[in-house]
């Protein structure tokens, strides 16, 4: 309205005025400004900082802390649900391996299932569908957890009954023929070869675990990638190209939670290869 | 279940699957190529090249497709560079997948062991004959049950991209429970659709890998 106003005026006093209106204009849009502190506040920023490195942004306030929160939140959910699903992996693949048609032809759907579909399809069912069907409103941590819970039982015992089947037959014959019991047989023969199989194996789980649960963004949980989003957007004008580094550091926060775990699956994997 | 709902909203998904498939296909492929070149390098390892191979395997491997995928699409245009969801998607699979393809070859490659190559080679066969027949049947057979699992993930993975505004099947499934709240119905549509993409290659992968541990290859 006060730009038209203003237009109108210099058609009206001609083009010599012209340039007296344009500061005339510029002095309007500094009283328009005045109106919101805020934004007086924002443009003095922008002004300040255009010249400082977008990667700064990471060290203003307490920025690095806020996206080491949302780590962390990405990687207490994958620690809960890895400890929650290998003690019930290792029941579930023990049953995998027994005879029963039954049993073997259930955990064979289930195991394909969950195999089979996306985890963020997992997810959806469990954080849209478990509120429309049952009423109930879960948590998007708490779906998440259940979710990597069911997805971590079925690879945790996946790896279980692959370890338990590339026992050979005469590990199990030679204990009999030993005069051990079927307890002593498992405790001291079965287990130790087992375990040394299926432990890197096992710790790889928990990386692929924390890489999963970058996933829970999209069903609106808080973590890394959200705040990192959080802080790209509080500092649009100050930081215009924030989201370059701040994408980047989070790439690297997710590399740095897995690299080291990967590097010692290997390393256990390579040690106690034979 | 409302079917009239689902029947209405069929044709959605299928065109939801098409962009799934087009964009998991391509990417599949860059991700392969991606792969042989790796795991040539490191195959044949090349000196400097090899150092990079390895820096960029850790890289992928050890971060999630999402996270690259918003460094990609939203980081990378900050310093100019700008490309579209659809070759992000392809981007991003074909940067995860290159080092899941790399390490499914170089698995298959390292169980052929060097008396085979020598041997062939004192037969009198040139380095491309020794490769093309000798090492590279060997190699295969043990590679392909990870390469079909190779597939069946990143065509899971290309879940991934509704979070950057691509409209595969999560982006549709997620709008049609916001647009007409029928949970239900667009959850067990999207089920069926992802059962019916990656069903009949997993059984295929089953039965690929059977018939190479029949065969006898590799072991």
């Amino acid at each position: 309205m006060l730009d038209s106003a203003i237009n109108h005026i210099a058609n009206a006093f001609g083009l010599e005025l012209l340039h007296f209106a344009d500061s005339f204009r510029g002095l309007g849009m500094k009283l328009l400004a005045a109106a919101t502190p805020e934004a007086i506040a924002a443009a003095q920023a922008a002004a300040d900082q255009k010249k400082a490195p977008a990667i700064s942004i990471l060290f203003k306030g307490n920025n690095f802390i806020r996206l080491l929160g949302g780590l962390w939140v990405t990687i207490r959910i994958s620690l809960i649900a890895v400890l929650i699903s290998i003690p019930l992996g290792i029941l579930f693949g023990m049953l995998m391996t027994r005879k029963n048609p039954v049993t073997k032809a259930l955990s064979r759907v289930y195991l394909d299932f969950i195999r089979i579909m996306p985890q963020l399809v997992l997810l959806f069912i469990v954080y849209f569908g478990t509120t429309r069907a049952f009423g109930i409103n879960l948590s998007g941590e708490l779906s998440a957890v259940i979710v990597f819970v069911l997805w971590g039982t079925a690879e945790m015992g996946d790896l279980v009954r692959g370890a338990l089947i590339s026992i050979p037959k005469h590990q199990y014959e030679s204990a009999a023929a030993l005069g051990m019991t079927p307890l002593q047989t498992s405790l001291y023969v079965i287990i130790p070869q087992t375990l040394r199989r299926l432990i890197p194996l096992a710790i790889n789980l928990i990386t692929r675990m924390i890489k999963t649960t970058s996933l829970i963004v999209l069903i609106g949980v808080v973590e890394v990638l959200k705040t990192g989003q959080q802080i790209i957007d509080a500092n649009r004008f100050a930081y215009p190209t924030a989201a370059l580094p701040i994408y980047g550091v989070v790439f690297f926060l997710y590399f740095f939670s897995c690299w080291p775990i990967s590097m010692l699956a290997r390393y256990l994997e390579k040690r106690w290869k034979n | 279940m409302d079917f009239q709902f689902i029947q209405q909203y069929i044709p959605m998904y299928v065109e939801a699957a098409r962009l799934t498939l087009t964009i998991g296909a391509l990417g599949i492929v860059l991700a392969t190529v991606v792969g042989i070149l790796c795991s040539a390098v490191e195959y044949y390892r090349i000196p400097v090249l090899r150092h990079i191979v390895s820096v960029y395997v850790e890289l992928s491997r050890n971060t999630p497709l999402l996270v690259q995928l918003f460094f990609l699409y939203f980081g990378l245009p900050k310093i100019g560079i700008r490309w579209s969801a659809e070759l992000c998607g392809i981007v991003g699979l074909a940067f995860l997948g290159g080092s899941y393809m790399t390490e499914a070859f170089r698995s298959g490659l390292e169980t052929v062991e060097p008396i085979q190559k020598e041997s062939a080679l004192s037969l009198g066969m040139t380095p491309v004959q020794t490769m093309w027949s000798v090492i590279l049947p060997q190699a295969m057979a043990v590679s392909v049950p990870s390469l079909v699992a190779n597939v069946i993930f990143l065509l899971k993975e290309t879940s991934v991209f509704s979070g950057i505004a691509l409209a595969d099947l999560m982006y549709v499934a997620k709008d049609l429970i916001g647009l007409y709240y029928k949970t239900p119905e667009a959850l067990s549509m999207l089920v069926i659709a992802y059962l019916i993409i990656l069903l009949p290659i997993s059984i295929l992968g089953t039965v690929l890998e059977r018939r190479l541990r029949y065969a006898g290859f590799g072991h």
